[in-house]
C-alpha cells in the first residue's frame, strides 16, 4: 500500500513540474536584472516599468479588456438562456449544438468566422469581429455550467414558487436567477479568462487594425524573448489565476466538466 | 356545491393512461386522501389540480368554475412537496412570505402573518435561519406553513411525510389533524402509506391504475373492502376461494372448498351461485387450545404453522385442513414471552358470523 502511495505522489508531483516549471521561470525572468534570459543577475522591477510605459502595449492591454469584458457579457448572456433552454426541453441535438464550439479545433473555428464575416456580412475586421468570435466560443462554456448547476437542482423549488403565486417571469427573477447566479459568475469569469489570452481566432479575426494582447506579446518575441514579455506574461498569468480560482470557488463543479 | 368537483378526468402519456375516467367531489373542510401504490396516478392527479398538469378529457372544477384555463399561480390552491422544496437562498420568514409577496399583501402584514405562522408551527425562532439549517421535521413544519399563510382554498400535500423518519411521522400526523381542523383549510393528501391515510383523512379514494377502486370512509374502507385489490391493498388480510350458498338478507351462506360452511355479511349484488373469495383480517380470528370451548359460530380446525412477534401483538400462521393459510392476531397483554401456542399446536381457528367479507372476483 505504502509503495504505491509513494508511486501515485511521484507521479503526481512530475505531472505537475511539467504543468508549473515552465511558467515559473518566466514568472522568475521577469524580475531579472538582465536582458538575457540567461542567467539570474539580481532582483527588479524595472522590466515592469518599462512595461507601463510602452504605449502600445497599455493599448494593446486595453483593447484586449474591452474584448474581454464585451465578449463575456455577451457569452453569459446568451450562454445562461441557452443552458436554460438545454434544461428546460431536454433536446438531444440542444447540447450537442451549444456544447461543439468548445470542442471545435480553434484554428477551425477561426477560419469559418472569418469567412463568414468577410463573405457574408461584409464586415470590416476589428474590435467587432472580435467580439462576435470570443462570444462564439465562450457561449458553450457558460451554458455547460450553468445547466451543471441546474441540473443539481430540485425541480419541485420552480414548481413550488409557481405553485405560490409566482408567474414565470417572477419565477425565474426570483428564484431560478439567484440560485444560478454562482454558475452565472462563474461563467463570466470562465469566459473572460478564455477571452483575454485567445490568440488563435483574435489572430484570424482581428483584421490590420488596433493591436490586442496575445498578438502583441507574440510580435514583440518575434524579435527576441525580452524581460519584458516576462513581465506582461505574469501579470496575465496573475489575472487568469485570479479568476479561475473565484470561478472554481463559486461553483465547484466548473472543474468537472461535461464529462458525457 | 362541492369545493373541488373532478368530473370524468382522463390523462394519457402514449399509450399509458396514468388516470381513467376519474370523478371525484371534494367538500369544503375536508381531509381527503388519494391512497395508492406508486404509479396509481394519483401524483398525477393531484398536479392537474395543482395546474402544472393539464387533463386530456373531463374538468376540474373548482367551486364550480373550470379551471382549465388558469395556470398554477392564479389557483387558490397550494402544494406541500414531498421533498418540501424550500427556497434554499431565502431565510425561513421570507420562504414564507413568498406567497403573501405575491399576493400583493402589504409589508406590515406580511411581517403580522408571518409571525403568526411561525407560532402556528411551533418556529418562531426560527425565521432567520436558512433551510439548510433546519431538521427534517422542522423544514416540514415550514413547507406547512408557507402552504398556509395566504389561506388557500385547498392544500394540497404530496406525500409530506415520506421523508421522515417513523417517530416523527406520527408526530407530524398529529399536528397535521390540527392544523387541519384549526385552519378549516381544506387538505387533499396524497400517499401510498395506508395506515397514515386510515389515521389522518376524513375519506379516503384508494386508487389503482387510474382508476378509484373504492371511496369512503376509513372505517368502512378497512371494514368492508369493495373488492380484491383494495381488501389486499389495506391492512393484512387471509383470502379463501368461495362459493355463496344461500344469500339470506341477514347474512350469506358460504362453501369454502375443503373447510365446509361459512356465515357471512351480507353484501350487495351478491346472489345464490357467485364464486369470489372470504376475505378476512387477522385480528377478527380468535384461536384457542381447545375446540369445544368455542361459541362461534365459523370455527374449525387447523395447526399453528408459525407465529411473528412483534411487541404489542402477535401474528400467527394457521394452516387449516383445506391446505389455506389465514392469519390471527393475538394481543401481547401480559409482559415477556407469553407465547400460548408453538408451532405444530393444534389449535381450534374462529370467527363471528359478522366478521370477514365475500369479494366478488
Amino acid at each position: 500500500m505504502r509503495r504505491s502511495n509513494i508511486w501515485l505522489w511521484s507521479a503526481a508531483a512530475l505531472a505537475y513540474a511539467f504543468l508549473y516549471i515552465p511558467l515559473l521561470i518566466v514568472v522568475v525572468y521577469s524580475f531579472n536584472d538582465s536582458k538575457l534570459n540567461a542567467e539570474w543577475v539580481g532582483f527588479t522591477l524595472s522590466w515592469y516599468v518599462a512595461l507601463f510605459n510602452n504605449q502600445e502595449m497599455l493599448t494593446a492591454a486595453r483593447n484586449s479588456l474591452i474584448i474581454a469584458v464585451s465578449a463575456s457579457f455577451l457569452a453569459t448572456l446568451l450562454g445562461t438562456m441557452a443552458g436554460l433552454a438545454i434544461h428546460r426541453y431536454k433536446l438531444k441535438f440542444l447540447p450537442v449544438l451549444v456544447f461543439t464550439p468548445v470542442a471545435m479545433p480553434e484554428i477551425l473555428l477561426g477560419v469559418a468566422l472569418l469567412l463568414f464575416f468577410l463573405q457574408v456580412l461584409n464586415l470590416t475586421l476589428g474590435m467587432v469581429s472580435i467580439i462576435i468570435a470570443h462570444t462564439t466560443f465562450c457561449i458553450g462554456f457558460v451554458a455547460i455550467i450553468v445547466r451543471a448547476r441546474l441540473q443539481g437542482m430540485d425541480e419541485s423549488i420552480f414548481e413550488a414558487a409557481r405553485d405560490l403565486g409566482a408567474s414565470p417571469w417572477q419565477t425565474f427573477r426570483l428564484i431560478t436567477l439567484p440560485l444560478i447566479m454562482p454558475a452565472v459568475v462563474a461563467g463570466a469569469l470562465m469566459s473572460f479568462t478564455l477571452s483575454i489570452d485567445d490568440f488563435v481566432i483574435t489572430f484570424f479575426t482581428k483584421g490590420v487594425g488596433e493591436p490586442i494582447l496575445p498578438i502583441q506579446i507574440y510580435t514583440m518575441i518575434k524579435v527576441a524573448v525580452t524581460p519584458e514579455v516576462n513581465a506582461i506574461s505574469t501579470l496575465l498569468m496573475l489575472l487568469t489565476l485570479t479568476l479561475i480560482i473565484i470561478a472554481a470557488k463559486l461553483d465547484s463543479g466548473i472543474l468537472r466538466r461535461e464529462a458525457k | 356545491m362541492a369545493l373541488l368537483e373532478i368530473r370524468n378526468v382522463t390523462r394519457c402519456f402514449g399509450d399509458f393512461t396514468a388516470v381513467d375516467n376519474v370523478s371525484i367531489s371534494i367538500e369544503a373542510g375536508e381531509f381527503f386522501t388519494l391512497l395508492g401504490p406508486s404509479g396509481c396516478g394519483k401524483t398525477t392527479l393531484l398536479r392537474m389540480i395543482a395546474g402544472f398538469d393539464l387533463p386530456d378529457a373531463g374538468q376540474i372544477l373548482l367551486d364550480g368554475k373550470d379551471m382549465f384555463g388558469t395556470p398554477p399561480e392564479k389557483r387558490p390552491i397550494h402544494t406541500v412537496f414531498q421533498s418540501y422544496a424550500l427556497f434554499p437562498h431565502m431565510t425561513v420568514a421570507d420562504n414564507i412570505a413568498f406567497p403573501l409577496k405575491m399576493a400583493g399583501t402589504t409589508p406590515d402584514e406580511i411581517s403580522s402573518r408571518v409571525r403568526e405562522a411561525l407560532d402556528d408551527v411551533r418556529l418562531a425562532n426560527f425565521g432567520n435561519r436558512f433551510p439548510q439549517e433546519l431538521s427534517g421535521g422542522q423544514k416540514q413544519r415550514v413547507a406547512f406553513a408557507r402552504g398556509l399563510v395566504n389561506r388557500p382554498r385547498l392544500l394540497l400535500l404530496d406525500e409530506p411525510l415520506g421523508a421522515l423518519d417513523a417517530k416523527l411521522r406520527e408526530e407530524m400526523q398529529i399536528e397535521l389533524i390540527n392544523l387541519q381542523k384549526e385552519r378549516g383549510v381544506t387538505f387533499v393528501f396524497i400517499t401510498h402509506a395506508q395506515n397514515e391515510a386510515l389515521a389522518l383523512s376524513h375519506r379516503i379514494a384508494v386508487m389503482n391504475q387510474g382508476k378509484v377502486e373504492q371511496l369512503d370512509e376509513p372505517s368502512r374502507i378497512y371494514g368492508f373492502p369493495r373488492n380484491r385489490f383494495v381488501a389486499d391493498f389495506i391492512g393484512k388480510i387471509s383470502i379463501m376461494n368461495a362459493q355463496v350458498l344461500e344469500a339470506a338478507p341477514a347474512h350469506l351462506k358460504l362453501s369454502v372448498a375443503g373447510l365446509g360452511e361459512v356465515t357471512s355479511p351480507t353484501k350487495e349484488n351478491v346472489k345464490m351461485g357467485d364464486t369470489g373469495v372470504l376475505a378476512i383480517r387477522p385480528e377478527q380470528v380468535r384461536i384457542s387450545h381447545h375446540a369445544e370451548e368455542v361459541e362461534l359460530k365459523n370455527h374449525f380446525i387447523g395447526k399453528v404453522q408459525g407465529f411473528l412477534y412483534v411487541g404489542d401483538v402477535t401474528t400467527y400462521i394457521v394452516e387449516l385442513p383445506n391446505g389455506a393459510r389465514i392469519e390471527a392476531l393475538l394481543p401481547n397483554s401480559a409482559p415477556g414471552r407469553a407465547k400460548f401456542f408453538e408451532a405444530g399446536d393444534p389449535v381450534a381457528v374462529s370467527w363471528r358470523h359478522d366478521a370477514g367479507t365475500f369479494l366478488n372476483d
